[in-house]
C-alpha cells in the first residue's frame, strides 16, 4: 500500500488556559489547523521556536491527547477510532531528556521489556532474549541489563529510550528533541545511530528539534512551524536552499555554523515572540516581519501549494525571486 | 598591554569518597581588553569550575591553588573572602546560563539591578534607578521605566537574559564572565543576545570570557579559543587558526561532530568519538584522551603530556609532533 503513513488533517487543540485571576478562561490554540502527509520510510522535521506547538503535535500525534477538531490518519485510517494499543504497537516516541523519561526504580531490563509485558507477546525467556537482541543493535553493552538509569551517562540513557521504542518494531517512531539534552560528541553517535536504525528497520520518523543543523543532516522533509501553523513545508533540500517564508529565512540565518569567517548573523526579528493567548491579528507573524506590510495586519494569508513546496505569506510571488 | 586577567596554573580538586577529583589541571591563559576569550568542552570537562574558580565562588570542599591569578594589577590568590566580594559585580560579573533561578523570584528587577551598585559604590537609590534606566535601554529592553517595577517570571527568557547582561554591567566591570549565556535560549534570540554581547563588549571595552560548548557559537564570537579536555586545555590559539588547523585529536573529532548545512553530506555518517569522557579520579597518568583517540600509541599511556607551543600563544597537548598533528587534521577535514 502506498500513500503517507501518517497524515493530520486540519489538526487542532486548544486549551482553555486561565487569564488571571476572576478573568475566567480563554482559549489558547496551541495547534491551529496542521495538515501534513508523512511517507512511508521518510523523516520529517518540523522546527520551530520554543512555544510553537510542535511538542504539542507529537503528543496529538501519539493520542496522548485528544483532539480539538480535525483528524490523524495512520494508514488510512483514523487514530481516534484505534484502541491505544495498536496506536502504540506502530507509533513510538523518544523524548528529550533522558534523565526524566526513564523510569529511576527499575532496571535497564524491565525498561526496555515493558512493551512486551503490556503486550503479552512472548514468554520470560522471549523477552530476555529480545532485551539482549535490540541491547546490541542500539550499541548497549550487555552487562547493563540490571543497571539503573542513574548509573548511565546520558548517551547510554538515550540508547535505553531507544531501545524501548523499538522493542515492539514499530512503523514510526516520533523523535522528540532526541539529542539536544547531550553532548556534541554523543550527539553525532546517537545521530549516526538513527540513522542505521531507519536503513535497518525501514522506519519513518518525525523529528522534531529546534536545531536546523540537525534537522538538515537528517530529515528529508522540513515543516517549520509558527504560532501553531506551518508556515513553510518543502523538501529539505529545497527548503535550506531557497527559503521562501520570511519566517525560514530568519532561522536560517541565525543557525550559527563553525565558519570564524563569518560574524555573527543580523536578524531581523525582534525581541518578544508573541502571546499565543493574543496572537497578533492577521498573519500572526507580521510584528516580527521586516516585509509586513498593511495588508499583513488585517488579513491572515492562506497556504500557497505548489508543486512540492507549501508556503503561507501574502507575498509567496516577490519571494520567489529572491535568493538569500 | 597588560591584560585584564591573567591566570597561570589553575588548579581545582575536589575530595570525592572515591578520591580526588582533579577538576581543573594547570589551566593558564590571560584575556585582553577588548577581546574575548573562548573556553570550550563537553560537559564536565571543567570549563564552568575554572570560571567559578577565578570568581572564587566554588563549592565549599573545591581546593583552589593557582601560581598567578591577577585582575588587573590585584592578587586573587591571596584576596580574603571580604576583599573578594568587594571585587565580584563590581571589577568582575558574570552572567550564568540559567537566568530564571539565577534571578530571585522575590524581588522586583529593578530592586535587583540596583542592589550591586548601592552596594559596591554608595550611591544613592535614585542614582542607581537612572543606571539602571540606562542600561536596560541599552539592553534593548523597551520602556525600562515600567519594567523595573517588573518581577522576574514576568519576563520571557530573552528578556531575562537581556536583565541579566544589564545587572552584569551595572558597576561597569573590566571582565565578563557569560556561563552558556544562550543554552535556554531559542536559535533566533540567540544570534541577538550574542550580538548584544559582543557590541557590549566592544563598546565598554571589557575583557570576555565566555564559556560554551557549541563549537558555532565559538567561531563566530571569540577572539581566542581554548578546548578543555578532563579539565586541562588540550589545545589554544586565534579562532581562525583553530578551526582551520585543528592539532589536537579531540578538536578534530569535535568539528568532525555537528552537522554543517552544506558542508556535510546530507545522511552520511558523521564523525564520532567513541567512548565516554573519564572522570579524572585519583592519580592521572599519560594522556587522558588516549582511549579514545584514533592516533594513540603505548607512549601515550605512561608519558607526561605537557602543552606544546608551536608558536606565541598557540599551543596544544599531544605526544604527535605538529606536522603529523597536520596532516591528520587535513585528512580529517577532506573526509
Amino acid at each position: 500500500m502506498s500513500g503517507p503513513i501518517l497524515e493530520t488533517q486540519e489538526v487542532t487543540k486548544t486549551y482553555m488556559v486561565s487569564a488571571g485571576a476572576f478573568r475566567g478562561k480563554r482559549p489558547l490554540k496551541a495547534v491551529n489547523g496542521v495538515s501534513l502527509k508523512v511517507g512511508r520510510g521518510t523523516v520529517l522535521g518540523l522546527v520551530g521556536e520554543s512555544g510553537c506547538g510542535k511538542s504539542t503535535m507529537a503528543r496529538l500525534m501519539l493520542d496522548l491527547e485528544d483532539l480539538s477538531s480535525g483528524q490523524i490518519l495512520l494508514d488510512g485510517q483514523p487514530i481516534s477510532a484505534m484502541r491505544r494499543r495498536d496506536v502504540a504497537r506502530n507509533l513510538q516516541v523518544i523524548f528529550q531528556d533522558p534523565y526524566s523519561s526513564l523510569n529511576p526504580r527499575k532496571s535497564v531490563d524491565s525498561i526496555i521489556s515493558l512493551p512486551l509485558r503490556v503486550h503479552k507477546i512472548g514468554d520470560r525467556a522471549g523477552w530476555t532474549r529480545q532485551v539482549e537482541e535490540i541491547m546490541d543493535v542500539v550499541g548497549l553493552p550487555r552487562r547493563l541489563r540490571h543497571s539503573f538509569p542513574n548509573q548511565l551517562s546520558g548517551g547510554q540513557r538515550q540508547r535505553v529510550a531507544i531501545a524501548r521504542a523499538l522493542i515492539m518494531r514499530p512503523k514510526i517512531v516520533i523523535c522528540d528533541e532526541p539529542t539536544s539534552s547531550l553532548d556534541v560528541s554523543v550527539q553525532a553517535q546517537i545521530l549516526n545511530l538513527l540513522m542505521d536504525l531507519r536503513n535497518e528497520f525501514g522506519l519513518t520518523y518525525i523529528l522534531i528539534s529546534h536545531d536546523l543543523a540537525v534537522v538538515e543532516h537528517l530529515a528529508s522533509r522540513v515543516a517549520v512551524m509558527y504560532l501553531g501553523r506551518i508556515v513553510e513545508e518543502a523538501d529539505t533540500e529545497d527548503l535550506f536552499k531557497r527559503p521562501r517564508h520570511p519566517y525560514t529565512q530568519a532561522l536560517l540565518t541565525s543557525v550559527l555554523t563553525p565558519d570564524p569567517r563569518l560574524g555573527l548573523p543580523q536578524t531581523h526579528l525582534g525581541v518578544a515572540y508573541p502571546n499565543p493567548i493574543d496572537p497578533p491579528p492577521g498573519c500572526t507573524f507580521h510584528p516580527r516581519c521586516p516585509k509586513a506590510t498593511e495588508l499583513c495586519q488585517t488579513t491572515a494569508p492562506s497556504p500557497v501549494i505548489e508543486s512540492s513546496r507549501l508556503v503561507e505569506c501574502h507575498f509567496t510571488e516577490t519571494l520567489t525571486e529572491e535568493e538569500p | 598591554m597588560i591584560p585584564v586577567l591573567e591566570v597561570k596554573g589553575l588548579h581545582v580538586d575536589i575530595p570525592l569518597a572515591a578520591g580526588i577529583l582533579h577538576a581543573v589541571r594547570d589551566v593558564s591563559f590571560s584575556v585582553q581588553r577588548g577581546r574575548t576569550y573562548c573556553l570550550v568542552g563537553e560537559s564536565g570537562c571543567g570549563k564552568s569550575l575554572t570560571a567559578l574558580g577565578i570568581m572564587n565562588l566554588l563549592p565549599p570542599t573545591a581546593q583552589r591553588r593557582a601560581s598567578r591569578l591577577c585582575l588587573e594589577d590585584q592578587d586573587l590568590t591571596m584576596a580574603r573572602e571580604r576583599q573578594m566580594s568587594d571585587i565580584r559585580g563590581q571589577k568582575m560579573s558574570m552572567i550564568f546560563q540559567e537566568p530564571m533561578t539565577s534571578l530571585n523570584p522575590c524581588y522586583t528587577i529593578g530592586n535587583q539591578l540596583e542592589e550591586a551598585l548601592v552596594r559596591h559604590k554608595k550611591v544613592s537609590h535614585r542614582e542607581a534607578r537612572e543606571r539602571a534606566v540606562f542600561l536596560l535601554d541599552k539592553v534593548g529592553i523597551t520602556a525600562a521605566t515600567s519594567r523595573l517595577k517588573q518581577y522576574p517570571h514576568q519576563l520571557s527568557g530573552g528578556l531575562r537574559q537581556r536583565m541579566m547582561i544589564a545587572m552584569a554591567l551595572m558597576c561597569g566591570p573590566s571582565l565578563i564572565i557569560a556561563d552558556e549565556p544562550t543554552t535556554a535560549l531559542d536559535v533566533t534570540i540567540q544570534a541577538q543576545i550574542l550580538s548584544l554581547l559582543a557590541s557590549l563588549q566592544r563598546e565598554l571595552d571589557m575583557g570576555m570570557i565566555l564559556i560554551t560548548h557549541d563549537l558555532g557559537i565559538v567561531a563566530r564570537v571569540a577572539d581566542r579559543v581554548a578546548v578543555m579536555y578532563c579539565g586541562q586545555v588540550v589545545e589554544t590559539g586565534e579562532v581562525t587558526e583553530l578551526f582551520e588547523n585543528p592539532l589536537h585529536p579531540y578538536t578534530q573529532g569535535l568539528l568532525a561532530c555537528i552537522p554543517v548545512p552544506g558542508r556535510t553530506q546530507r545522511g552520511a555518517h558523521l564523525g564520532s568519538i567513541p567512548g565516554l569522557v573519564p572522570t579524572p579520579i585519583g592519580d592521572l597518568t599519560g594522556c587522558t584522551f588516549r582511549n579514545r583517540c584514533h592516533y594513540s600509541f603505548c607512549d601515550c599511556n605512561e608519558k607526561e603530556v605537557g602543552l606544546f607551543e608551536i608558536s606565541p600563544g598557540r599551543a596544544y597537548r599531544c605526544l604527535l609532533s605538529h606536522e603529523v598533528c597536520s596532516q591528520n587534521a587535513a585528512r580529517s577535514q577532506s573526509k
